[in-house]
């Protein structure tokens, strides 16, 4: 095989090598990818759409309407990684581990016997338990206000810096990922429980969907956001971009919620009980 | 777009990309993704691609990283190739 | 003559390292046996040629894709299409890196749930136990 995987590469990259030769120079303005449609972006957007940021501006209304399927995309993975890998029936497991705070003193308890109450001077820990976290969880927990905080500005201030919808997402999402991480998954599931990660991926996607055909009941095509003027009780210019910022919601809210929904079903191999 | 760093940058990343699938721990491999998509992001601010990097930086050496490792766990760590 | 020369092996060398890292990723998903190197290899095909993209649409002595003085609402000067690095490359590759971290997803949980089912995740040796 690694002979035949050598012949192959040694092919396809010598023809990539010739294909790369007649390119145009890098850096050069006048290439050909920058002169059709690309100028006219650049010198215009601003003036249509009221974003100075461009790529956000093409991103959310030149062509929203791929984004609107990446969006979508993103939900199906979800909900492939949780048809692939997903146990619903509860085992019992073979043997539970009790920690007794006060004196460190770990229990196992085989299967059938009494389970201590939830009090506080036990707690359930997974098989691969590790003394001295504290720092860790004092940490986690530090930081986890400022870093969505600091997700939702991106998601808010897309319009006239880098970011927009989807780095916002996955900031909070991976957020969420870290208090997973640091303390218990089940301890994260109880807050944030698979039902409702599940819920708003899909409401995400509706709100995209949802504003474009609002568009479409008030006249115009689909997606096509000047339409909302009078709903919103603006000139159509300020129409697109606050339009814009709905639909980056949209894809936030769905992307974060995603993004916990695949590291529940990949850290506990379904199971959701006991997690990295 | 400053040239001689774009080379440096670019050569890094190629050793990385060869040692990620060479190492035989699969832990390993993961960390060195991670670094490898750290220095793609590198290089697309360089090259003035802003939103493309933020987006890398935190996919890859973010959610990435930690969905490799889980699986990983999950799996084996050794490997024979 | 100098500097032409030199601007044009400059430009060589930024093509041809993508195109030995796509021959790095296409290698690492044909001829490595184990399941996770050949996810890892196709993460690094993938990424090569997001930076293909990105770098044809690089422009000498540009700016970011941002309008400066735009940000009052009514910029309303004139803006030159020179002046501003091509936005185009980089919202097509946004949705790229987006797909990308979805096929990963979902390509692990494939690698769960073959370890499972076969207790390997050497590819010759699925193979063999596929057969008994």
């Amino acid at each position: 095989m690694r002979v035949i995987g050598l012949l192959i590469v040694i092919a396809f990259g010598s023809l990539l090598r010739y294909g790369v030769f007649f390119f145009p120079e890098w850096g050069d303005p006048a290439s050909p990818a920058s002169l059709h449609v690309s100028p006219h972006y650049i010198e215009e957007a601003t003036a249509e759409t009221a974003v100075p940021n461009l790529v956000t501006a093409v991103l959310a209304d030149y062509r929203g309407y791929d984004t609107m399927f990446e969006t979508t995309v993103i939900f199906a993975a979800g909900l492939a990684c949780f048809m692939l890998l997903r146990v619903l029936q509860r085992q019992v497991p073979e043997c539970r581990l009790y920690r007794h705070i006060p004196t460190g003193i770990t229990l196992r308890i085989e299967k059938g016997g009494k389970l201590p109450t939830e009090s506080g001077s036990f707690e359930r820990i997974d098989a691969n338990w590790v003394p001295h976290d504290l720092i860790i969880k004092t940490t986690a927990r530090f930081i986890t206000p400022f870093l969505q905080i600091f997700a939702l500005y991106v998601i808010a201030h897309g319009h006239h810096s880098p970011g927009g919808g989807f780095q916002g997402g996955v900031i909070l999402g991976a957020a969420i990922i870290m208090f997973a991480i640091s303390y218990d998954l089940r301890r994260s599931i109880q807050r944030i429980g698979e039902q409702a990660t599940a819920v708003l991926g899909s409401a995400g996607v509706l709100i995209y969907a949802g504003t474009g055909v609002l568009c479409m009941v008030l006249g115009a095509d689909f997606l096509n956001y000047s339409a909302l003027a009078g709903l919103m009780g603006v000139d159509p210019v300020m129409a697109r971009s606050h339009s814009m910022l709905i639909v980056e919601i949209g894809v936030g809210v769905a992307v974060s919620a995603v993004m916990v929904w695949i590291y529940y079903n990949l850290s506990s191999a379904g199971r959701h009980d006991e997690g990295l | 777009m400053i040239w001689e760093l774009d080379f440096i940058i670019l050569t890094l990343v190629i050793f990385s990309g060869i040692a990620a699938i060479t190492v035989k721990d699969l832990l390993s491999a993961a960390i060195l993704f991670g670094a490898y998509s750290f220095m793609m992001c590198l290089l697309w601010a360089i090259m003035g691609a802003v939103d493309v990097a933020f987006t890398e930086a935190t996919v890859g050496a973010g959610v990435s990283t930690v969905f490799f490792v889980a699986a990983v766990f999950h799996t084996t760590r050794n490997s024979k190739d | 003559m100098g500097v032409e020369l030199f601007t044009d092996i400059a430009s060589q060398y930024n093509y041809l390292g993508v195109v030995i890292l796509m021959m790095i990723g296409l290698y690492a998903m044909i001829a490595k046996n184990n399941l996770v190197k050949k996810i890892i290899g196709m993460n690094i095909f993938q990424t090569a040629i997001i930076l293909f993209y990105v770098s044809t649409g690089a422009k000498r002595g540009a700016t970011i894709p941002i309008i400066q003085h735009g940000h009052n609402g009514h910029g309303h000067e004139v803006i030159h299409a020179a002046e501003y690095i091509n936005p185009l490359p980089h919202v097509l590759m946004l949705t790229a890196i987006v797909v990308s971290v979805a096929t990963l997803g979902v390509a692990l949980a494939l690698a769960i749930k073959v370890y499972h089912q076969y207790g390997t995740l050497e590819e010759d040796e699925i193979r063999g136990r596929l057969r008994e």
